[in-house]
């Protein structure tokens, strides 16, 4: 994708000039300004790029951005998105939402998308709670979570997203926070290049409605002990001193044990290549809750056809075997008689 | 072109009549729509003027021999205009019991009734309802009945093919497309040339159809049935290259040519629905026109696809039924507040709910009118008749793309699947109806003084906003569900800016009424005690009524809708012309309801909602009843 002809940008050239309206201290800043940051280094036109949201706080994201953008309708983001990047496979194209706006409502969508492999990068800001809707549960919070629609604590099972993208077929899913800026772009870089659908949750605090909710994991005292980084052709190891690792055991499961009682050599190696995704969806499912170690990184990144070039693919081909389509003749293609 | 002189049955053993109405009914897995179809070919090739009425159950194989399903197929063919495919059927090919019993009450009196007997054994007779056989009691007296061995006959004539016993009989419906093609003295080739190529890759099945085909002409003319034998002359049609068309078909056509038309690639995005889902495989096929056909997850992201091709600059297209249209619902107002162009094809159906997904009705017209949320209109157009779903399907997609709005394009499941011939025009006198895209910045900043694009700048004539599609450098803007101030497009919440959009969305849609035609009227123009009005495809039914009715003596006028949002500028004069004014419609009254809101006229309603079209006899009935109805 990179082009001799993108002129240099900075930060600002991707900033529009309409105020932010986040709530003080919302995470959603912080990942704006990580892509903002992100944007001059990714070798691509502002006018070749567009965002694409649903409905919800995060889904104010393309206002804030100086490139085309389509604020939609709750939900729908994924479908608007394709059918752009199918009629237009010349541009860039980014859907950002929430885990309501994609996982509840826009939860269709989202899974077919990912299946058809459509070129898009969709971020997932993954809050665990409605906000723009003043704080009912989401099909991403924890069983039993107390909210103004779940008094008594939630009943609803959550969802887990990098599970369900990757039973959907994802072929790009990855998982970020948003209080390490340099991870995040690291992963947003890896999802943009990607050619497919890309997925990426992005742990983000709503300090508002649902505060503290990753703290467990993302704040600077945690995050040696409790992030798994994932890396391709590593070890999955994770603790100050790299202490701690995941192994696959003989029944099949994944489990964090300590490299010394193992020994290095039974440590899992990350292979985010691999074309079944029995291995990805395991390291999904490596921690059950926000309150336990939990992988961060790509947990897959394969190459398969990605859909709107296969359909621009098929138009070529059906022009090249007919020629341009010739009206006249079309309306002459069934059985005609003359007076 | 052979002279029709020399074509088979036209050398003076056939009586002239100058139309006829066959209806074939048989199992939902006998062919009868096939039968139907190519009878109908043929009709349209040899010169008559022709229309159909395809009625089928919803069920692809119905339990055979049932009464529910029963698939029917109506013609009308004739040596002059026509506009509809007739009221009565005179003539009923039935292949079962139970289609006997189905459509007997349909035939007229004295009509002709050619059966399939080896069908009335007594198990066929039992699903089909019946006590005793009516071959053989005096139940069909009064009616002219033709007894034919069908499915013997037809098994003994395919042996020489080499078709297995048990495939044998499924060539009978070609055995009664033989014998009827003798009895109306229809040209034989064209059909002998379709079974040909239909069935090229199964060349046992293709000689048993041929050979079918052949013996029921044979039978026609070795048989008694000497008697029965008519001629219909071809009918007086304008010079030019003709076609056999259905609504669906021409649609598709439409669409096709308006994204040549407006220089714009199409983009289909679709589910597949009953009785819309033949637009989406007749797209699907015309990839050489650079058109992408994208078959949806649901309804929704069918339009949700199509609003994304539409922002990034392709004349973008959805096609559904009456469910479907709700399920858009939320997307098109997102539409008009984006005031992007689109097109909603709505071939409407039976409802509510799944109700009659195979047979027609009109009662979507309320919802394409008033069916979203908040202040949202947008405009509708309306097919009338199968061949004209070409021109509708061109009108509806330069008004979107002109005035940047979403349109809904109403047809239903008669238009879609009924036919007739279409004298195809010459491409080179259709419309332009391209636009131009932004490809500067129209706006000045006035805090940085860069030059930069407004998205809501508007045509002052149209009303129409500024397109700048992504990809062009520089006009980067954001567009949203927000209300948004005219001209920036920045959100805004302010209440003098709310009510401005929400007169502006109004006043340019309503501004349309100045590019569209005025209605016409037509009839007793001058004098008529009764304005009949219409949409729709209740067009055939009602110019016959009112043709028959001024033959009559009565006064009637007559006026027919394409543009239902707007409507035409002249339309409140028109109806306030009139001392009355009837309104045959297939819902309850929507469009009767719009005009007395609109311009308080006494527009009274002929309702008619059982799944198939008006008949002109019907039409008739209500035309003589508002008539003699005392003001």
């Amino acid at each position: 994708m990179t082009d001799v002809q993108v002129p240099l940008t900075s930060r600002k050239d991707w900033q529009s000039d309409q105020e932010v309206r986040w709530c003080p201290g919302c995470g959603d800043y912080s990942i704006l300004t990580a892509v903002q940051l992100l944007m001059p280094e990714l070798g691509v036109n502002r006018e070749n790029t567009v965002f694409v949201s649903g409905i919800g706080c995060a889904a104010r994201f393309p206002y804030y951005m100086n490139t085309y953008g389509m604020h939609s309708i709750h939900g729908r983001a994924p479908a608007i998105a394709t059918g752009l990047a199918v009629a237009r496979p010349d541009l860039d194209v980014w859907v950002v939402g929430g885990d309501g706006d994609l996982l509840s409502i826009g939860g269709n969508h989202l899974i077919h998308a990912l299946r058809r492999n459509v070129n898009l990068t969709i971020l997932m800001f993954n809050n665990q709670i409605y906000g723009l809707t003043k704080g009912q549960f989401s099909p991403t919070s924890e069983l039993g979570k107390v909210t103004k629609s779940s008094p008594m604590g939630s009943v609803d099972a959550p969802f887990n997203p990098l599970a369900v993208a990757l039973g959907a077929g994802a072929t790009f899913a990855a998982r970020t926070h948003d209080m390490d800026r340099q991870h995040m772009q690291e992963v947003l870089r890896r999802a943009h290049d990607h050619k497919g659908a890309a997925f990426v949750e992005i742990f983000q605090n709503c300090n508002v409605f649902n505060d503290g909710q990753f703290e467990a994991l993302t704040t600077r005292a945690n995050r040696d002990d409790m992030l798994i980084p994932l890396a391709h052709g590593k070890p999955v190891r994770f603790g100050k001193d790299k202490e701690k690792g995941v192994i696959i055991t003989s029944d099949g499961a994944a489990r964090i044990v300590d490299v010394a009682d193992v020994g290095e050599d039974a440590i899992l190696v990350h292979d985010e290549a691999r074309a079944e995704p029995g291995l990805a969806f395991m390291l999904a499912h490596l921690a059950s809750s926000v309150t336990q170690p939990t992988p961060v990184g790509v947990f897959r990144a394969v190459q398969t056809t990605e859909y709107s070039s296969a359909n621009a693919r098929q138009l070529a081909a059906a022009q090249e075997r007919n020629g341009a389509g010739d009206l006249s003749a079309l309306l002459h293609s069934l059985p005609t008689w003359e007076v | 072109m052979t002279d029709v002189q020399d074509r088979p049955g036209t050398s003076g053993n056939a009586e002239q009549v100058d139309h006829v109405v066959i209806r074939f009914a048989g199992d939902s897995g006998d062919g009868m729509q096939l039968t139907g179809e190519r009878f109908t070919t043929a009709s349209a090739i040899f010169g008559n003027d022709l229309a159909t009425l395809p009625d089928f159950p919803a069920e692809i194989r119905a339990p055979t021999g049932t009464i529910f399903g029963v698939s029917a197929f109506q013609v009308q063919i004739a040596d002059h205009d026509i506009t509809n495919p007739g009221d009565a059927p005179s003539v009923l090919v039935c292949m079962n019991p139970a289609a006997l019993a189905s459509e007997l009450d349909r035939l007229e009196p004295g009509g002709m009734i050619i059966v399939n007997s080896d069908e009335f054994d007594e198990r066929n007779l039992t699903k089909a309802g019946y006590t005793e056989n009516p071959l053989e009691n005096d139940s069909l007296v009064g009616y002219k009945v033709i007894l034919v061995p069908m499915t013997s006959l037809t098994k003994e004539s395919v042996k020489p093919s080499g078709v297995k016993t048990r495939d044998a009989e499924r060539s009978k419906n070609f055995f009664a497309l033989g014998l009827v093609s003798w009895m109306y003295t229809r040209p034989l080739d064209s059909t002998l040339d379709w079974i040909k190529e239909r069935f090229a890759k199964t060349e046992m099945v293709m000689n048993a159809n041929i050979l079918a085909f052949k013996a029921g002409h044979a039978y026609g003319e070795t048989t008694e049935l000497a008697g029965n034998r008519y001629s219909i002359k071809p009918a007086p049609q304008p010079a030019g290259v003709y076609t056999s068309i259905n609504g669906n078909m021409a649609l598709a056509w439409g669409l096709v040519a308006a994204g040549q038309l407006a220089k714009l690639p199409i983009f289909l995005g679709s589910y597949p629905i009953t009785p819309a889902s033949d637009i989406l495989h007749e797209l699907a096929k015309h990839k050489s026109f650079g058109i992408r056909t994208l078959q949806a997850e649901d309804e929704i992201a069918g339009i949700g696809t199509a609003l994304g091709a539409a922002f990034g600059g392709h004349l973008a297209i959805t096609t559904t039924s009456g469910p479907g249209v709700a399920l858009k619902s939320e997307t098109m107002s997102l539409a008009i507040s984006l005031e992007l162009p689109l097109v909603i094809v709505d071939i409407q159906r039976g409802g509510p709910s799944t109700g009659l997904p195979t047979k027609t009705e009109a009662a979507d017209l309320m919802m394409a009118m008033y069916g979203r949320h908040g202040e949202s209109p947008l405009p509708i157009i309306a097919s009338y008749r199968p061949s004209q779903c070409f021109d509708a399907a061109i009108e509806a997609c330069r008004i979107a793309v002109k005035y940047r709005t979403p349109v809904i394009l109403l047809s239903d499941g008669y238009l879609a699947n009924g036919s007739e011939p279409w004298l195809l025009p010459d491409v080179s006198t259709l419309p332009d109806i391209s636009t131009t895209f932004a490809a500067e910045p129209n706006h000045v900043n006035e805090e940085t003084g860069e030059p930069e694009h407004w998205p809501y700048v508007r045509d002052p004539e149209t009303l129409a906003r500024s397109w700048a599609l992504p990809g062009t450098p520089g006009l980067m803007h954001r567009i949203g569900g927000l209300e948004k101030e005219d001209g920036s497009g920045n959100i805004s919440y302010t209440p003098e800016n709310h009510a401005h959009m929400v007169q502006t969305r109004a006043a340019k849609i309503a501004g349309i009424a100045k590019d569209i035609p005025e209605v016409e009227v037509t009839g007793d123009v001058a004098d008529a005690d009764l304005l009949v009005l219409g949409w729709g495809s209740t067009w055939g039914a009602i110019i016959t009524a009112v043709d028959r009715q001024r033959a009559k003596g009565r006064k009637v006028a007559q006026a027919h809708l394409t543009h239902l949002n707007p409507f035409p500028s002249n339309l409140g004069e028109v109806l306030r012309r009139y001392p009355k004014v009837l309104v045959p419609e297939m819902n309850s009254g929507h469009l009767a309801k719009l005009v007395r809101a609109e311009f308080l006229v006494d527009a009274r309603t002929s309702s008619k909602v059982r799944g198939v079209p008006f008949t002109a006899a019907e039409v008739e009935v209500a035309i003589e009843a508002e008539l003699e109805r005392k003001l």
